[in-house]
């Protein structure tokens, strides 16, 4: 069906990756996640991570910087089949599980995979794309998997 | 021993812990979005007026980052945290527009200590955040592991 290839269902897409640095993951659990073992490295190294690592949520937001950064070209992409597919807010996010630690010097790539949707009664032409999303590391460990829920505008 | 306030222990089945108020300023949403989703709704006020949010919106990600801040203030900042393995769900019930007043509350389910790790616990826990309108915006659910006061005596 022409909507699932537009939707991209069933097709990992790779997002990109990032190097985390230790200024950065101070500064996002300064604001959002100030833990112990997130801002400091000696109270980092006497916790159960053993060193400074990011916060779970500074892991899942990069993440989405990343898929935010891909919406232009898989919009692009959606043309080939008619009318644009157009992203909206999202409805939430389940199983989110921080399988490992990201440390300070972890290269994390991150990727998307579209699995299912279906229409919206209350909001016609718009569907509820569901979709699995996983962080690996430079040593092909998964680090953080999750299902989000976003609106979509596709017909 | 320890000297915070929350151990294991002291998490009670049934209990709730009520957190903010927290006003939500634009600049914070705006500033939280230009890094890591800068879709048009949540970084100017016209596209988000525009959007199906109907005003200068929060990011998803800026609202459950924000909520564990909250939660941090609240109470975990002052416990045996050890962290948290995953979220359940995030569900996003209402935009978090930009001068919004949030409250929120943890309501504890059950807990359980490790098997594996006496001396660590289990406390699963349902969250909470209401805006100034007491309408709920997001829900959140997960299990946090925390050290115990007296592991000693847990069996």
């Amino acid at each position: 069906m022409s909507l699932d290839a537009k939707l991209g269902i069933g097709e990992t897409v790779d997002l990109g990756s990032h190097t985390f640095q230790a200024g950065e993951i101070k500064e996002f659990a300064s604001k959002y996640d100030p833990q112990r073992f997130h801002i400091d490295e000696d109270a980092a190294a006497r916790s159960v991570f053993g060193r400074l690592c990011a916060s779970g949520w500074h892991t899942i937001s990069m993440w989405m910087k990343h898929n935010a950064a891909s919406f232009p070209a898989t919009v692009e992409r959606s043309r080939q089949w008619g009318t644009p597919i157009e992203f909206g807010p999202a409805a939430g996010l389940r199983d989110l599980k921080w399988l490992k630690p990201v440390y300070v010097g972890d290269t994390i790539t991150f990727t998307r995979t579209p699995r299912a949707h279906r229409a919206l009664a209350t909001r016609p032409g718009w569907r509820m794309l569901t979709t699995d999303n996983a962080a690996i590391n430079q040593n092909g460990e998964t680090v953080m998997t999750f299902t989000t829920m976003v609106l979509m505008k596709a017909e | 021993m320890t000297d915070k306030k929350w151990a294991f222990e002291d998490f009670e089945v049934g209990g709730a812990i009520e957190f903010g108020p927290r006003l939500v300023t634009a600049e914070e949403m705006i500033d939280f979005a230009s890094r890591y989703d800068p879709q048009p709704m949540h970084l100017d006020e016209a596209a988000g007026k525009a959007s199906m949010l109907g005003g200068l919106s929060a990011a998803g990600l800026f609202t459950a980052s924000l909520f564990m801040r909250m939660m941090c203030d609240a109470y975990i900042l002052d416990s045996t945290s050890q962290g948290a393995p995953g979220v359940d769900y995030v569900n996003f019930r209402k935009p978090l527009l930009a001068g919004d007043t949030l409250t929120g509350r943890s309501v504890i389910l059950e807990k359980r200590v490790s098997k594996s790790r006496p001396g660590l616990g289990f406390v699963s826990v349902r969250h909470e955040l209401r805006n100034q309108r007491g309408e709920v915006i997001c829900e959140m659910a997960n299990t946090g592991m925390f050290l115990l006061r007296n592991p000693e005596t847990a069996a």
